[in-house]
């Protein structure tokens, strides 16, 4: 047993098949991005509320998948983004696309004071504490009536402008904002600062014990996580033009990102893509059917997590070993004989 | 200044029954029932068809006759759908009863619409005993809080003196431990649960009575709930009693000082016991 | 004689890693058998797989002749076969008493109940309503102890029942051991403390590395036959 020669170790990262993914994304990107030349003003106005979805139920797996903190509170964010995108457009002449990230930013700098309150929870009870907290952010705006109070207010600052030029940049806005976010989360989860955080979702005890600084990085991770949100947010009420407390913080934001995220598969990254493509088909198709549609998600969420505990992308990749945004490291084994010995480290 | 605090003590009599069953399957199984507004909310619709189903039957009878298919469901639910969702991971369990809350809704609004519905009482909603000149205590709301107390000693008492309760104390402490005494925990789970039930469907029937109910109810009533659970401690159900009253004297006196802010008083003071005192106020310290 | 409980090429796995890797044991009605290893030998493993803790094959534990590998606990200790774990375990939301009362959740018929406990460890009857876990060490062993005897069982396995314990109260605990075989009850011990384990049974298994390096007759076996299995140096023996 002493005298086999050392194997060759190597590490490797990308398979062929993300290797193609890659570059077929860039031609949709660059495709999609000719849209308002030749497509209707209505599938950019889809692509932008998509877009919204996208990026929060995103945003929602970051924080439950790989931060390991389940929220039923993160449309708090959602909704402070889009309130601030609209008081700096109203009331401080910004640009309203440029308001944009600057919401976002500002729903990253409240989640510090939140999270003060938020982690002296953990767990189911984290989950409705967060929700309790946008149950607070609610009735605050509700009860500002420079913003309309409970009934809302129009986003004005972009009045001047023509339909068809608010449309396509409001379009290309979301456009960025989607590559933005989807690389933003990908080159996170695929650094050193990724594999800490899947290390503290493991085990926290044992990764604080190997020096992860567990409760700074749980707070990055929340940081994030709400600039996503209030990003998403900005851009949706840019879309939207109207703004109002029970759309801006409904529950149901982070019901549809829980949606998305459990069929898609929570904790892996094309989850939420996967998700949102199926959630976008289901509402284009049923969602006239009101009640019966939700009642659908509400029952197809509990029967997948059941039964397809990895979500339906999650047993595709399990099953048929696809993967389109590599984050797992394979370790293969070469003998001197040429022959390999591929062991997956999650 | 009295009289609110009068009337939020009979609030917190109502919260304590949303409260109990939530404090009693979270102490039992660490399973956060992010549904449990819902059902109470489907508890307070099955007595309105209850009694709209057999001709106008007294509803305290109909109500009466709910508790045990309550118990029933109850069991069956956790029996066979939440047990499979226990463990380390709070995710599973926080998704299926989340989707139990938007099923329940919407299963809801098809046969009663969005609007409003009440249990009648006969008037007992607005009756009153008048205590002094200036101030009037409903009967109802008196009976709630006698309801809220007894049932929270009858909690109690099962946890501390029977079989039963040593089992829930026995595989919430350590599960495996106790299967090997012999318990079996699956099913010692299914029957707090259905005890929860029971509990959710008075505190249904109770909110139908003493107000309106439609569908979409029920997640305001969850958010009472468990901050009642938070503020009084968890581990104990006098403590949930006592989060209760000073949720509702909370929002009474928030109610007072301007009606909009009522309800956000009452989550800004639980925001602050959280941060002040995180284990709650009341809390049974574990050995 | 056919023996009371016996294991067959019994093999155990946490997860991917194979704690047992095929353990031949059997135990004779009335006997006191030690079980002992270093940490990591696998000691409390075949315990765990005994009692349906560890999942094991169903034809691999045979107990008064019938196969119970892999079967639930609560079957387990209600056909009589009984564990007080390693580490106490005992309920801390419960009283002295109440824990007691635990371990008759599968009450079979027998000699003991809690006055016998009582008259054993009176200590425990001074300290009943207390909560379990304020008691000290040996205290709580003599609880976890009287717990697994309350269930009457026909066969008592006791996972290092001097862990962590001073000599004095060790041997406060061992000498309760001729009350409870004088019964009739056959026991297993696992034990770390060797010297212990040999002046109290009267069989000795010795693990190393998930499997028998050693098994004899503890009169018969010399100290270098054990130290030198229980370290794995030279090859499994038989005396």
């Amino acid at each position: 047993m002493t005298n086999m020669p050392l194997p060759i170790v190597a590490v490797e990262r990308a398979t062929a098949a993300s290797h193609a993914a890659l570059i077929v994304g860039i031609a949709i990107v660059l495709v999609a991005a000719s849209l308002p030349w030749w497509g209707e003003s209505s599938w950019m106005r889809e692509f932008v509320e998509i877009a919204c979805y996208f990026i929060f139920a995103m945003m929602w797996n970051l924080l439950a998948g790989y931060g390991g903190m389940v929220s039923i509170g993160q449309q708090a964010f959602f909704g402070f983004g889009g309130y601030v995108m609209l008081m700096l457009g109203n009331f401080a002449g910004v640009n309203p696309f440029i308001a944009i990230p600057m919401g976002a930013l500002a729903a990253g700098l409240v989640a510090i004071p939140v999270s003060f309150v938020a982690f002296r929870l953990s767990g189911g009870y984290f989950a409705i504490g967060t929700w309790v907290i946008a149950e607070v952010f609610r009735l605050s705006f509700a009860n500002v009536s420079a913003v309309g109070g409970g009934s809302g207010t129009t986003l004005t600052a972009l009045r001047g402008i023509e339909k068809a030029t608010r449309e396509s940049t409001t379009y290309w806005m979301a456009l960025a904002c989607v590559v933005a976010a989807v690389a933003l989360v990908y080159l996170f989860l695929r650094s050193k600062r990724g594999l800490a955080l899947l290390a503290i979702r493991d085990n926290e005890v044992a990764a604080e014990s190997q020096g992860i600084p567990v409760a700074r990085m749980k707070l990055a991770v929340y940081v994030v996580a709400a600039f996503g949100a209030g990003l998403a947010g900005a851009l949706y009420f840019v879309g939207n033009l109207r703004i109002s407390p029970d759309a801006a913080f409904s529950v149901n934001w982070t019901a549809f990102a829980i949606f998305m995220v459990v069929i898609g598969g929570i904790g892996r990254i094309e989850g939420p893509l996967v998700g949102a493509l199926i959630f976008w088909a289901l509402n284009k198709f049923l969602s006239d059917y009101g009640t019966w549609y939700l009642l659908g998600l509400g029952l197809l969420a509990i029967l997948v997590t059941l039964f397809f505990k990895q979500g339906l992308w999650g047993y595709a990749q399990q099953r048929w070993g696809w993967s389109l945004f590599p984050t797992q490291r394979k370790l293969l084994r070469t003998s001197p004989a040429g022959s390999t010995f591929l062991r997956d480290r999650p | 200044m009295l009289e609110t605090i009068v009337q939020g003590v009979l609030l917190g009599g109502l919260y304590t029954l949303f409260a109990l069953g939530q404090s009693l399957m979270f102490g039992v199984m660490r399973l956060t029932n992010t549904a449990q507004g819902d059902f109470i909310i489907l508890g307070a619709f099955a007595v309105i068809a209850g009694v709209s189903l057999t001709g106008d039957v007294a509803p305290w009878l109909v109500a009466l006759a709910v508790l045990p298919v309550a118990f029933g469901f109850g069991y069956a639910l956790q029996r066979y759908v939440l047990n499979g969702t226990l463990g380390k991971d709070p995710l599973p369990s926080l998704v299926v009863t989340f989707g139990l809350s938007i099923v329940i809704q919407n299963l809801l609004l098809e046969p009663f619409s969005a609007d409003p519905r009440a249990i009648e009482t006969g008037g007992l909603n607005t009756q009153g005993i008048a205590l002094g000149e200036a101030m009037s205590l409903g009967v109802l709301p008196l009976v709630v809080l006698a309801i809220a107390v007894i049932a929270t000693g009858a909690l109690q008492w099962l946890f501390a003196h029977t079989a039963l309760g040593r089992s829930f104390r026995a595989v919430s402490d350590d599960r495996e431990i106790a299967e090997l005494m012999g318990l079996n925990a699956k099913k010692v789970y299914a029957f707090a649960t259905a005890i929860a039930f029971v509990l959710i469907a008075i505190a249904g029937a109770l909110q139908g009575m003493r107000t309106t109910v439609s569908p979409s109810d029920g997640p305001l009533l969850l958010l009472f709930a468990f901050e009642a659970v938070i503020i009084g401690g968890m581990g104990s159900f006098w403590g949930t009693l006592a989060g209760a009253m000073i949720l509702g004297i909370t929002q009474q006196i928030g109610f007072r000082l301007d009606p909009g802010w009522g309800i956000w008083f009452g989550h800004i003071v639980f925001l602050v016991v959280l941060v002040l005192r995180p284990q709650g106020l009341f809390p049974k310290t574990r050995g | 004689m056919s023996a009371l409980l016996d294991t067959r090429a019994l093999k155990a796995f946490y997860g991917d890693a194979q704690a047992l890797f095929g353990i031949d044991f059997s135990l004779a009605r009335g006997e006191l058998v030690a079980i002992i290893g270093a940490n990591g030998a696998g000691k409390s493993t075949f315990l765990k797989s005994l009692t349906g803790l560890v999942r094991a094959p169903r034809d691999a534990i045979r107990f008064k002749g019938e196969p119970i590998g892999g079967l639930p606990p609560g079957d387990i200790v209600r056909r009589g076969l009984a564990m007080v774990p390693e580490g106490r375990r005992l309920f801390p939301s419960l009283s002295v008493e109440e824990n007691l009362l635990m371990g008759s959740t599968a009450a079979r018929k027998g000699p003991w109940n809690l006055q016998r406990l009582y008259a054993l460890f009176p200590i425990l009857a001074e300290k009943r309503h207390q909560p379990g876990t304020s008691l000290s060490g040996g205290q709580q062993q003599m609880v976890a102890l009287g717990r697994a005897l309350m269930s009457n069982p026909e066969v008592l396995l006791c996972d290092e029942l001097s862990l962590g314990l001073a000599p004095i109260v060790i041997r406060e605990i061992y000498a309760a051991m001729p009350s409870i075989t004088g019964e009739g009850m056959t026991v297993v011990i696992v034990e770390q403390d060797v010297t212990m384990a040999r002046q109290v049974s009267r069989r000795i298994y010795c693990l190393q590395e998930g499997r028998v390096s050693l098994e004899g007759n503890s009169a018969d076996l010399t100290r270098e036959q054990i130290s030198q299995a229980y370290f794995g140096i030279g090859e499994a023996a038989h005396a």
